[in-house]
């Protein structure tokens, strides 16, 4: 009995850690790079953290076929080429692939619904590890679950790769949206929402008495401008991924690195539209992207993983 | 919670990345007035400031993007009290061993960053504050640096049980490689408005 006690304790202060950690992260860029050179890139850019991968979402969704965990080795050589957080994907419920990256000793894991998910039914059982996991949310039913299953960082999920802001513009509202009809709902409507969300009470309940959710949430998915992550910002993300929108703006490194400082000065100045206006001068060129509206529901990344 | 009777002075909280809300949530709570430092003017009107946790590479270059770094350093070299943590150790430290960082380079210390490794060596653990070991202080250590050398005439705040310190004070600045504004505990933030903020306003 007490042995087990003393697990939960050590789990709940690891936890504490883990949140801990998306808190450092907040009022940051985090960007997804695909190669050492593009993480040194993204750090001297400052960004306060990378995202190692294979492909950029919207190579992934341009080349088709399954995606899944980078290679152990480009992880570990991004790894060792930056000093800033490292985060890595799996696949929905691929807990495999996660005890790998766990292994690899990455500072944080995304259970992404930009690779293709391992499992229909369950998410990880993110409790299980000492790495944080961020999870990509549509709505807050889909943000406590998530938090109940472990995670210890929300994003919106958006819509990865297109470019096109609009979906992670709704995730974002929708979240805010739900967390302001909890102080409208009375214990019963509460008690309804918790057992539809399938998460305890008590975390809705939280929830409802601080306004906000337990963890840090940022946003992500379409991001491509200055002016989108400031946008992100002043609709209440904590700070912003940005995937596809750096690498894919321009094949010159200058470009590129113009366009990662700007998006992370956006982001530090983001209600300041005199700074914006100045940074948003520094851009070459941004990402060609892909309306969502033009997307076949087969083709939308978020509507995995609910 | 007792209310400190320090309502005229303003701490400035460098805002440009990491964890500043949470130190805003502490000193709201201690009844301290404060505002977030991004541009040049907001650092007129403080009386200290706090350097928070978060990336230290981002927060030194946002610095220099925002033209903070020079006033920062000379504010802060003229008598500013000043608190850095976590990433705020970092940047005031005069050296960072294990890479080559640009700091702001005010506190005659040897810093390692990540010095206890990526977050799976995060820890937590208490820490003793002063000389009297009674009093202990949760300390939250998140890919955390650590202090490998101090001068002299830096007194010792804080330490682990195995004699590591963990926070310092040197005349108008403090430093903590762990990150009181994650707990509730508000004593280091009294702390430093008490002996670091007030001992120099005394001697104005």
């Amino acid at each position: 009995m007490r042995a087990k006690k003393s697990k939960q304790n050590e789990k709940n202060k690891q936890h504490r850690l883990n949140i801990g950690l998306a808190q450092m992260l907040k009022g940051g860029v985090i960007m997804d790079v695909v190669t050492p050179e593009q993480a040194l890139l993204a750090e001297q850019a400052g960004a306060c953290a990378v995202m190692a991968l294979e492909r950029v979402p919207s190579d992934i969704r341009a080349s088709g076929g399954v995606a899944r965990m980078s290679h152990v080795k480009l992880i570990e050589s991004i790894c060792n080429s930056v000093t800033i957080p490292v985060m890595a994907k799996v696949r929905i419920g691929h807990f495999v692939e996660a005890q790998i990256l766990e292994s690899i000793g990455v500072d944080y894991i995304d259970e992404s619904e930009v690779l293709t998910p391992a499992d229909e039914e369950f998410h990880i059982t993110k409790h299980d590890f000492k790495t944080p996991f961020v999870c990509g949310a549509r709505n807050l039913g889909e943000a406590v679950r998530r938090i109940h299953e472990g995670a210890s960082m929300i994003r919106t999920k958006g819509e990865a790769g297109t470019g096109d802001v609009v979906e992670a513009v709704r995730h974002m509202r929708a979240i805010n949206r739900e967390i302001e009809a909890l102080q409208k709902m009375n214990p019963a409507k509460l008690k309804k929402f918790a057992l539809e969300s399938k998460v305890p009470i008590s975390l809705i309940e939280d929830i409802r008495k601080k306004k906000q959710l337990p963890v840090v949430n940022f946003a992500a998915g379409g991001i491509a401008t200055p002016a989108d992550a400031a946008l992100m910002m002043q609709l209440g993300s904590e700070g912003v991924f940005v995937g596809s929108g750096i690498f894919k703006a321009s094949k010159n490194k200058k470009d590129q690195m113009a366009l990662a400082k700007s998006i992370v000065m956006s982001v530090t100045s983001f209600n300041d539209p005199d700074i914006l206006k100045k940074v948003s001068r520094e851009i070459i060129s941004t990402m060609k992207g892909q309306s969502v509206s033009n997307l076949q529901n087969i083709e939308k990344l978020s509507l995995r993983g609910k | 919670m007792k209310k400190l009777s320090t309502n005229k002075i303003i701490i400035g909280i460098l805002s440009l990345q990491g964890d500043f809300k949470e130190h805003s949530i502490a000193l709201e709570k201690l009844n301290i007035q404060h505002i977030n430092v991004r541009k040049k003017n907001d650092l007129d009107q403080i009386d200290g400031l706090i350097i928070p946790g978060g990336e230290s590479t981002t927060i030194i270059k946002l610095l220099k993007r925002t033209k903070l770094f020079d006033l920062v350093q000379k504010k802060i070299f003229n008598g500013l009290p000043t608190w850095g943590t976590c990433a705020g150790a970092i940047l005031l430290a005069k050296k960072v061993t294990n890479m080559d960082q640009q700091t702001l380079k005010i506190l005659d210390i040897e810093i390692e960053r990540n010095g206890y490794g990526r977050q799976a060596n995060s820890f937590t653990e208490e820490v003793h504050i002063g000389t009297n070991k009674k009093t202990t202080f949760p300390g939250i250590f998140i890919r955390a640096p650590k202090i490998k050398k101090i001068t002299k005439n830096i007194s010792c705040v804080g330490m682990l049980s195995n004699k590591e310190i963990v926070a310092i004070e040197y005349k108008n600045i403090f430093a903590t490689t762990f990150h009181p504004e994650l707990t509730d505990d508000l004593s280091m933030h009294e702390y430093f408005i008490k002996k670091i903020v007030n001992k120099d306003l005394g001697s104005l």
